[in-house]
């Protein structure tokens, strides 16, 4: 797919200034909402005894998964070395498929919709969705 | 016969209406909960066709904007102000909006519902079927703009099978 222009790098970062502030809101909601539309991805979490959206564990884990994001805003200019780290725990130690990054980014942006119905319009939704496919595909850069 | 290391395949038959292209299977019917057949039917009848059927479609084709190529004729398209205004675009959002109106009547065989819907998109409007996914994301974000907190996980669920299922049934057709 397509790289990140500067005026998709511009529009991403001028809306996560925006957001930013709910973003442990956005990843709890994101990641609860994941597990229950799409059930198969609770399939990598079956040490958690609580799955439903109000479970401590999956309130936590939505936090540190938008820590991620925020932090890959940050690293905008170059994902690929910025999540290097990031990418070698996913693909050696974590070894999630790279297909539910997908699905995760689907409901990151659900969330962002049911948020910020206003702020997020069109021409935000195509710049962060393409922000979030360049994050995945740098974090499946280690993977073979 | 052709045969490939001791695996034998048969011939395939010269005409489509041999025995061996009959399908015996019994169809498998989706399955719906009380839970999803309200929640299908809630959302739809409070739908604002006129809000919700632009703003799908202008979304996806600002989103997705090799989606443009199925509406040439359709005037202005340069950008994304362009698109949410123009006229022909909006009417259209909302005619394939009310395109929808079938399955929700028919959940229980939107297959049977949309053969021709997907033999008029396959044979006439050569829409590649893999569009029809995009223009069904964009739809639920729109759907989750509107309804903010209510558009629970459990309703999205709904909603996503339910487009999904509609999705595949307008690919159907296709050969």
């Amino acid at each position: 797919m397509t790289s990140l222009t500067a005026k998709d790098k511009a529009t991403v970062k001028a809306f996560w200034a925006q957001v930013s502030g709910r973003a442990e809101d956005i990843g709890k909601d994101a990641l609860g909402r994941m597990l229950i539309v799409y059930p198969q991805t609770k399939t990598y979490f079956a040490h958690w005894k609580d799955l439903g959206p109000n479970s401590a564990p999956v309130k936590k884990h939505g936090m540190t998964v938008m820590g991620g994001v925020a932090d890959a805003v940050t690293k905008i200019d170059d994902l690929t070395a910025g999540l290097l780290s990031l990418s070698e725990l996913h693909a050696f130690t974590l070894r999630i498929d790279p297909q539910n990054f997908k699905i995760l980014a689907h409901n990151i942006l659900v969330v962002l919709a049911i948020m910020f119905p206003t702020e997020f319009t069109p021409e935000v939704h195509v710049c962060m969705d393409k922000f979030l496919a360049a994050l995945a595909r740098a974090l499946a850069e280690k993977y073979r | 016969m052709g045969a490939v290391r001791g695996i034998s395949f048969p011939r395939a038959p010269a005409s489509r209406g041999h025995p061996l292209y009959r399908k015996t299977r019994a169809a498998k019917m989706v399955e719906w909960t009380d839970f999803e057949r309200e929640t299908i039917q809630n959302i739809f009848a409070q739908m604002d066709y006129e809000e919700i059927g632009p703003a799908a479609l202008s979304r996806c084709l600002v989103v997705y904007p090799w989606t443009q190529r199925y509406f040439g004729n359709f005037g202005n398209l340069y950008n994304a102000a362009a698109i949410k205004s123009n006229p022909l675009i909006a009417v259209h959002g909302k005619t394939i909006l009310h395109g929808l109106d079938r399955a929700v009547k028919n959940m229980d065989d939107i297959k049977t519902a949309y053969k021709e819907l997907s033999v008029l998109h396959s044979e006439k409007l050569h829409v590649d079927p893999d569009n029809f996914k995009l223009l069904a994301d964009c739809l639920t974000i729109v759907l989750a703009a509107k309804l903010g907190s209510s558009f629970t996980p459990d309703i999205q669920a709904a909603f996503q099978k339910f487009m999904a299922v509609v999705v595949n049934s307008l690919g159907r057709q296709y050969h």
